[in-house]
């Protein structure tokens, strides 16, 4: 006998009828008398009273010239292998509920989970080293609780949800539903959630004075109405949120960080709004041998010129002569990263960098606190009239008289001075300006240029609002600024009586209608509880802050 | 009635032995519980033979047979062909055949009447199984399988086939076999029927996984119960032929 393919077959796919002619075997035994059938039909003639088998020879019978054959397939139906009841086949031939009750889809999968919380920060550890923050059954929380389960890929996730617990139980329940291989089922997952303090708390818990990085802001001058201006902008643009301690020093304030990258975005937010010279230094804590770790405290030392508004200033020749010759006296009319220096008499102005400044570092020659007051008694514009815009302030040359307020009506000296207040100025108004004359000035570059130089007896530097200002004296302010909270340490050291006139005079520079500017950087809020009645009266008053710029002091509630 | 037993804690029965009207042939096995369990139950009727099949103990889907005849692989030995020849009785014609399918109890089923045979078999395979065994050879499929040994277990009295099975194959099965046919499963639920039990006309085995329904279902289409419950044979289809040619 050999293997021989049997060729005759055209056995089509799918089909289950087979097509070859069948062979009628003789040996032994009778068959049914059938003489002959078509070759191509495979039935079975049988002369029984059924008629189902007609009706199967007329399914059957199809046009064979249309392609395919196919006879309609009805999926039957069988008795559960468990519980008998009637139901098509599956896979595990058993019904759904059997299924359900003996295939557990959930096994293998974690019910119960441990979770770390941190109950100072009330943040979850993701290990092994992120700590997120959660609320109590928010969605960051449930997709956090179900990134902790594992095998959790192997099945299809539905459904999750929170099942509530009491919030002091430390146990959190979430009912995952999940389908895997057509079965769904629903069933709870319960973390427990554990108390550990998370690293950055608990090394603020063991030494509260920690900190990495320190920023030492100093201005070597006699008041603090750069610091309080400084603290209105920090607060302002939010630059000090990183900081962990601010501690207020003679001249300056320091501010405390956790992080060196913190204290760095500090100074670069200092070096944009003051300018500054500045210097960093490290400091060895503690070095790991075996992985090379070396911790160390930063300390930046901030300088910021000791150059003010509102100063008189006697340029040093070398600065003077590349300036373009501008007149070696100058006022400083406004400090930002750069200087602006404007020439009083001739309306010339200039602006100095940051480097600039340091690379001379010059001193003021009179600063702000010997401010004297005068009285116009004559003020002539002067002609042809010098007008100059600098910086969105207009100013005018003028030729004035004036004389010291301690001196009026009490002696005859007058001055003829030659002013750039002549926009503002009229007869009769109050001035604040230098005396020169009487001023007993130790600067070695005014001594430089003695012989070359006509020192003016009074400079006038800006319009006197002392009138206005005794009027409102008692009564209080329609806004109110924050404050940083700051340490004070070395209290015998601070001059109580001298912060709080700076203050009054940083907040009458504010207030001031000439120069909204420096208001441009602030927020001021609205005071609550304003009576009605002040505001008529204060209509007319030209040093009242507008009422417009004011904002609504936001209260949040939960801030931390 | 049906039996319940295990081959070496296995429930596939049907692997391990072979059950005709004529004789049964059982696989040599660890234990003799196997064995013993089939002596219990036909040692008066029919001889039961332990036998092994190319050395192996899978000898009921090696081989295939009925009263008249049975039919082994060429892996068979000698021995063991002679074993056979002189254990079962003689009116039963021993063959060995040369088959490239040498699983025959995987592509004929059959009973003393009709076979169902794979579709590749050769086509002297087919004269031989008509010859030998005394039956009309049909080539079909079930459920689309081409091993209809396998899932298919058959006796005169009726047939259990793979749960897919849809209806219209399960008719035109029916007709060629003329036996009633229900699509059914054994040992909780395995597709691969005749390996999973054995049967004949009066008495079955099945695997022990075989659960309380599954066994009704068998006893009621083989008809092994002497007073038959007409509730489940009215559940099948009507196109079932019940009285025979």
């Amino acid at each position: 006998l050999t293997f021989k393919p049997d060729h005759d077959h055209d056995q089509l796919p799918g089909s289950s009828i087979s097509r070859r002619p069948r062979h009628r075997h003789h040996y032994g035994g009778t068959t049914s008398s059938v003489s002959s059938y078509p070759a191509l039909f495979a039935y079975r003639l049988l002369p029984v009273a059924d008629t189902s088998l007609k009706v199967e020879l007329s399914t059957m019978v199809e046009d064979q010239d249309a392609g395919m054959f196919n006879v309609k397939q009805t999926i039957g139906t069988v008795l559960c292998c468990r519980c008998g009841i009637k139901m098509h086949p599956n896979a595990a031939n058993m019904c759904v509920s059997c299924l359900r009750s003996e295939v557990d889809i959930t096994e293998g999968l974690q019910k119960h989970v441990v979770i770390s919380h941190c109950p100072n920060c009330d943040r979850y550890l993701q290990p092994p080293k992120n700590w997120l923050k959660a609320q109590w059954e928010s969605k960051e929380l449930l997709t956090f609780c179900v990134k902790r389960l594992k095998n959790l890929n192997k099945v299809t996730l539905i459904n999750a949800a929170f099942v509530w617990t009491e919030p002091h139980s430390k146990r959190i329940k979430v009912r995952l539903t999940i389908q895997k291989e057509g079965l769904e089922k629903a069933y709870v997952v319960e973390y427990v959630q554990q108390d550990h303090l998370c690293e950055s708390c608990s090394r603020v818990a063991a030494n509260p004075d920690q900190w990495v990085a320190s920023v030492q802001l100093r201005q070597h001058v006699s008041h603090r109405r750069t610091f309080f201006y400084l603290e209105q902008l920090i607060l302002k643009h939010d630059a000090a949120s990183k900081a962990i301690k601010i501690k207020q020093m003679h001249q300056g304030i320091d501010f405390f960080f956790g992080n060196r990258s913190h204290a760095v975005k500090f100074m670069e937010f200092l070096r944009s709004v003051v300018p500054t010279k500045s210097r960093d230094d490290k400091q060895l804590v503690s070095h790991d041998v075996k992985s090379s770790n070396y911790n160390y405290k930063y300390t930046f030392s901030v300088q910021i010129s000791p150059v003010c508004r509102e100063d008189l200033i006697c340029l040093p020749r070398r600065l003077s002569s590349s300036l373009g010759n501008i007149g070696p006296l100058v006022v400083c009319t406004k400090v930002t990263n750069s200087i602006a220096l404007l020439d009083p008499f001739t309306l010339r102005h200039c602006h100095l960098d940051s480097d600039q400044y340091w690379r001379h570092g010059f001193k003021s020659l009179m600063t702000s606190r010997q401010l004297v007051e005068y009285i116009v008694l004559n003020i002539e514009i002067t002609s042809p009239p010098m007008e100059a815009k600098i910086g969105g302030a207009r100013y005018l040359l003028a030729d004035a008289e004036v004389a010291r307020l301690s001196d009026f009506g009490l002696n005859d000296n007058i001055f003829w001075v030659r002013t750039h207040l002549g926009h503002l100025l009229n007869t009769g108004d109050h001035a604040l300006g230098y005396d020169l004359c009487a001023a007993n000035s130790n600067d070695s570059e005014l001594e430089k240029y003695k012989s070359s130089l006509e020192v003016p007896e009074v400079v006038l530097i800006k319009k006197s609002y002392e009138e206005a200002w005794q009027r409102k004296r008692g009564k209080p302010r329609k806004y109110k600024l924050k404050h940083l909270e700051m340490e004070v340490e070395d209290r015998a050291r601070v001059d109580e009586e001298k912060e709080r006139s700076d203050y009054e005079q940083f907040q009458r520079d504010i207030e001031d209608e000439e120069n909204p500017e420096l208001r441009f950087n602030l927020s001021l809020y609205r005071k609550e509880y304003q009576e009605e009645s002040e505001a008529g009266s204060m209509a007319d008053d030209a040093a009242a802050a507008p009422l417009e710029e004011l904002l609504a002091d936001l209260v949040l509630l939960d801030e931390r | 009635m049906a039996t319940r037993l295990q081959f070496e804690n296995n429930c596939e029965v049907g692997v391990f032995s072979k059950l005709t009207n004529a004789y049964c042939l059982v696989a040599i096995g660890g234990s003799e519980s196997f064995y013993s369990i089939f002596e219990t139950e036909l040692a008066d009727v029919i001889p039961v033979v332990k036998t092994s099949i190319g050395g192996t103990r899978i000898i009921g889907r090696l081989c295939a047979g009925n009263k008249n005849g049975l039919l082994v692989p060429h892996t068979t030995t000698d021995q063991e062909l002679q074993h056979l020849r002189n254990s079962l009785p003689d009116s039963v014609v021993v063959q060995r055949i040369e088959e490239r399918l040498s699983a025959l109890g995987n592509c004929i089923a059959c009973n003393d009447h009709v076979a169902l045979a794979h579709t590749d078999l050769d086509r002297e395979t087919e004269e031989l199984i008509a010859d030998v065994l005394g039956v009309e050879v049909f080539r079909q499929t079930i459920a689309g399988n081409i091993l209809v040994g396998s899932y298919c277990a058959l006796t005169n009295r009726g047939g259990l086939v793979h749960p897919h099975t849809s209806i219209e194959d399960l008719d035109e099965l029916s007709t060629l076999l003329q036996v009633p046919l229900v699509a059914g499963t054994v040992n909780r639920g395995s597709e691969v029927i005749a390996a999973g039990m054995t049967v004949n006309d009066w008495t079955a085995f099945c695997g022990s996984d075989t659960t309380a329904t599954e066994l009704s279902v068998i006893e009621s289409v083989f008809k092994l119960r002497e007073a038959q419950p007409s509730a489940i044979v009215d559940k099948m289809r009507k196109s079932l032929i019940d009285s025979y040619v």
